[in-house]
């Protein structure tokens, strides 16, 4: 850990030079570790469990961050590490496959089962990977058993998704080397948002297009040298890797948030698939006016309004690529836990050239910054809402932006206004 | 290895963040990966604190893994003084740091900071959250309460408050009652501690004549220490319902060396009189299962049982260090222990034993929500629901009237139950119609099928059947398993009508 000395403001002229810098900050990070994707990903994958080999920690950040007790059977599950599992009495091969009969006893319907390694079980190094191909032979072909790791150590936050979605990838069919050209778009969406994109993909008659995770365990999209993908989240690099490792080709685009980033997001695609200029404005149109309507609603509170986005969910200079250009907020400081610098190309072309990014975390420091820079909007985590509200700043939770369906035409304005309702409620609270 | 789907208690640094938060001037600094800040949201949004925990954590990484994470705690640990200037630090580690075995406290020393620095010792594999809490505490008390000093004789006694921490359910206002209390007896508060207490304070512990433990999970081992070493006696009763109440004023009193009398004379609870109106009638014998820390569930039964004429049909806890306390007083119920951590085993518990009342945690909320059976929060683990804005003591008489409307309101009103039991085939006052007080649309998901025990084969006559519906859902469980047991040991293969009122008559309370 090193101290920084407090970034130069604003004021002081960061990043006016061509090249765009990126600070590099090292201390505490207030983020959450890679474990936190599930409470999402068992969502998405319907009939897959989640299974944490992990210490009491584990199990009570999943069951915090999933806010208690929402769901009554939840599809994931924590494996706690005990004094006699690390002091060598009990075989941990035994004692894992012990639990893993027990919980596939109990849910005969999950079809896919993680295993998902954490701080603990990589420090003491259980190899969680042969684990799973033992599991997987033992279980097929009920169950398939995969294994990646979200541990703090090794991921941070959304990385856990990457870790996810990059193990399912070598499970992947091979496509036939004379398949037609497909489309996998990669990246956990809420439902309602990839019926969207189907549809849209449809109408410019790019097919097939596939999703990855799947909603099914069994359905499985194949991928193989005839297929492009396109990412809709910033945060798989891995999983990206993978792909091509396959033979996959990246589509590079902007992620699908605002109207903006929507249609270059689409037309990215579009141009990988040669549709036409004709036909992708006929498709886009009346989706990219409805977003427009939608988001007039909600220029008029963001707009000059200068906004604080802390690191979270690598989403943040995508976030702030929208806000700056589609809400005309002003950009303070885009804290991102990581920034991946090919993923985030297209985005960084779009970014105001004065917006400072800044990579990794000292949060004193960084709370300092924000104090003294007084934002009128604070994108920040759970740990950091209520206290920045009671020093009078509005905040916006940031892991909200996990949880609700933002990507999208049809999203564009729920996106907008997610960072406009801070601001209404404060404006209209008279206590 | 244990398969757990959720926790009563978080890990023991949690308990330590739990003592940590609830004071002032005191900072921690918390050797733990990056992730382990989720902690923070605990306090910031369950209990909405307006000011992060006072935690420093190291947050390292793989790549810090190859380096010296010793010196990323050496850091942490200068930066966390310089920032913050605490009275008193407490230094330690989180489960992953403490496999690396770097000594936080060894480290610590070794900075030599101006502030007295305290090392916590939590053994994340073997204890939980309220050890840690617990032991925390102690150490603090240990580490700060200096020497044993002469008290003057004084007219009037002063004592600790010991055991509210952060995240606790309901210590916010248990404090305000029970200083109440203790001002109308005319005792004096030296210091409340750990909550609103700086580490200063916790030097001016040993001034007070006698401790109370408000929270013996948090302050037992504390309040043991001090009466050794400070010769401060310390109270046994948790001052939870009117019964309760009267004897903790009965024990300060004792202790204080003062009349209770008065106070008890003027005694403001509502609780008895509400329990004896005749429209609680309906209230008796109904059958109750209790679930909680020791402290809340050993005072559920009492209150359920002696004060609103409930039959506790179980009693349980997650806290093992109280197991024996539990199992003695399950005993006297008449009823066996339930002592696990195992969610899924307290939820086989309550669809087996069929109760018309759980009081639990909120997880045994969860439980009986979709046993559709009715219930009421009394112990941690708390959600944001646990933080009411209005004044909403445990403690104390008024505690107890909380406690009698927190409980009663969950149930069906007594003429609705009647009604029930007369006619059950009302279009609107069906069975399926949850209380009309309560919104009354939706039925309760309906009580899963118990699970019988195997052994029991024996056939229900379609008449018998039929004659089963007419009792009300929330008594139906039980009155199949009578039935069917009944039956069973009499070797009956068909249960018939006959058979059903036999049973009755044989269970008949």
């Amino acid at each position: 850990m090193n101290a920084l000395a407090p970034l130069p403001t604003l004021a002081n002229g960061v990043g006016q030079c061509g090249a765009r810098e990126i600070v590099q900050e090292r201390g505490q990070r207030e983020v959450f570790c890679g474990l936190t994707g599930i409470v999402w990903l068992h969502r998405k994958i319907q009939d897959a469990f989640f299974l944490v080999v992990g210490s009491r920690t584990c199990a009570h950040l999943i069951q915090s961050a999933a806010g208690v007790m929402i769901f009554a059977e939840p599809r994931f599950a924590t494996a706690i590490l005990e004094d006699r599992d690390l002091a060598g009495i009990a075989d941990i091969d035994d004692e894992l496959d012990a639990v893993v009969d027990r919980l596939l006893a109990r849910r005969p319907e999950i079809k896919l089962l993680f295993l998902v390694g954490s701080c603990p079980s990589e420090v003491i190094k259980i190899d969680l990977s042969r684990a799973a191909a033992r599991q997987s032979r033992v279980h097929a072909p009920r169950v398939r058993v995969l294994s990646y790791s979200g541990s703090g150590i090794e991921t941070t936050f959304t990385q856990g998704e990457d870790a996810c979605l990059a193990a399912l990838v070598p499970t992947l069919p091979q496509e036939a080397s004379n398949a037609p050209h497909s489309l996998l778009v990669v990246g956990a969406l809420a439902d309602v948002v990839e019926d969207q994109f189907a549809r849209l993909f449809d109408a410019l008659g790019i097919a097939p297009v596939r999703f990855l995770p799947m909603r099914r365990a069994a359905d499985l999209p194949a991928i193989g040298p005839n297929a492009s993908f396109l990412l809709a989240q910033p945060f798989l690099g891995d999983t990206a890797h993978a792909l091509q490792e396959r033979g996959a080709r990246r589509i590079e685009a902007p992620f699908p948030l605002g109207a903006e980033g929507t249609t270059l997001w689409l037309r990215a695609a579009a141009d990988a698939f040669g549709v036409t200029q004709e036909r992708f404005d006929a498709v886009t149109a009346p989706a990219r006016a409805r977003a427009e309507q939608a988001l007039t609603h909600y220029r008029a509170t963001l707009a000059g309004k200068r906004i604080f986005l802390f690191p979270d969910s690598q989403l943040e200079p995508a976030l702030a690529r929208f806000l700056a250009r589609e809400a005309a907020m002003e950009i303070v400081e885009i804290g991102t836990p990581y920034l991946h610098r090919r993923h985030m190309a297209s985005e960084l072309e779009l970014l105001p050239q004065d917006a400072p990014i800044v990579e990794g975390q000292h949060v004193e420091n960084q709370l300092d910054r924000c104090r003294a820079a007084r934002p009128d909007l604070v994108l920040c985590g759970l740990g950091l809402a209520n206290p920045l509200e009671a020093e009078g700043f509005t905040t916006k939770w940031s892991i909200e932006l996990l949880f609700s369906p933002i990507q999208g035409y049809d999203q564009a304005g729920d996106l907008a206004e997610l960072f406009a309702r801070p601001l209404n409620r404060r404006a209209r609270l008279e206590v | 290895m244990q398969l757990t789907l959720w926790t009563y208690e978080g890990p023991p640094h949690i308990g330590a963040m739990r003592v940590a938060t609830a004071m002032h001037g005191l900072h921690y600094v918390l050797h733990a990966p990056q992730g382990d800040t989720y902690a923070d949201l605990l306090f910031t949004m369950i209990e909405r604190r307006d000011a992060r925990p006072p935690v420093t954590y190291t947050t390292f990484q793989a790549r810090d893994l190859g380096g010296d994470t010793a010196e990323l705690f050496k850091a942490a640990a200068r930066e966390a003084y310089e920032r913050f200037s605490p009275q008193a630090m407490i230094v330690g580690a989180s489960c992953t740091a403490e496999l690396l075995q770097d000594d936080p406290g060894g480290l610590a020393k070794a900075l030599d900071l101006p502030c007295p620095v305290i090392a916590l010792e939590l053994p994340a594999y073997q204890k939980k959250e309220n050890w840690g809490a617990s032991e925390t505490f102690y150490r603090l008390v240990r580490g700060l309460a200096g020497a044993r000093r002469h008290r003057p004789q004084r007219d009037r006694k002063s004592c600790n408050i010991l055991g509210p921490t952060a995240l606790g359910f309901r210590c916010r206002d248990d404090i305000r009652e029970i200083e109440k209390l203790l001002a109308a007896l005319g005792v004096a508060v030296n210091v409340i501690a750990p909550y609103g207490a700086s580490p200063q304070d916790l030097t001016r512990l040993g001034d007070a004549d006698f401790n109370v433990v408000l929270y013996p999970e948090i302050a037992l081992t504390a309040a043991q220490w001090l009466e050794r070493a400070h010769g401060q006696p310390h109270t046994r009763i948790v001052p939870i319902g009117v019964g309760a109440t009267r004897d903790f004023v009965a024990e300060v009193a004792r202790l204080a060396d003062i009349d209770p009398a008065a106070t008890l004379s003027a005694e403001s609870s509502r609780l008895p009189w509400y329990s004896r109106s005749v429209d609680s009638t309906y209230l008796t014998g109904k059958r109750v299962f209790i679930f909680g820390d020791a402290t809340h569930a050993l005072a559920a039964a009492r209150i359920a049982q002696d004060e609103l004429g409930f039959k506790v049909v179980g009693l349980g806890t997650y806290s093992r260090e109280f197991a024996r306390d539990i199992r003695a007083a399950a005993e006297s119920y008449g009823v066996e222990a339930l002592v696990t951590d195992d969610y899924l085993e307290v939820e086989a518990k309550v669809a087996e034993l069929q109760p018309e009342l759980v009081l639990g945690t909120q997880m045994e909320r969860h439980i009986a929500k979709r046993l559709g059976v009715p219930c009421a929060v009394i112990s941690a683990p708390v959600h944001v629901q646990d933080f009411p804005a209005r004044y909403s003591p445990q403690m104390g008489f008024e505690g107890a009237n909380v406690i009698f409307d927190s409980w009663v309101h969950p149930l069906m009103m007594g003429l609705e139950e009647h009604l029930l039991t007369m006619f059950r085939d009302d279009v609107e006052f069906h069975d399926g119609a949850a209380p009309s007080h309560l919104g009354g649309k939706q039925a309760p998901a309906p009580v899963p099928a118990a699970p019988v025990q195997s052994d029991i084969i024996v056939a229900w006559a379609d008449e018998a059947e039929k004659e089963l519906k007419k009792i009300p859902f929330f008594v139906r469980g039980k009155a199949r398993r009578n039935t069917e047991k009944f039956a069973a040991e009499r070797g009956v293969a068909t249960i018939t009508v006959e058979t059903l009122y036999d049973a009755k008559a044989h269970f008949a309370r």
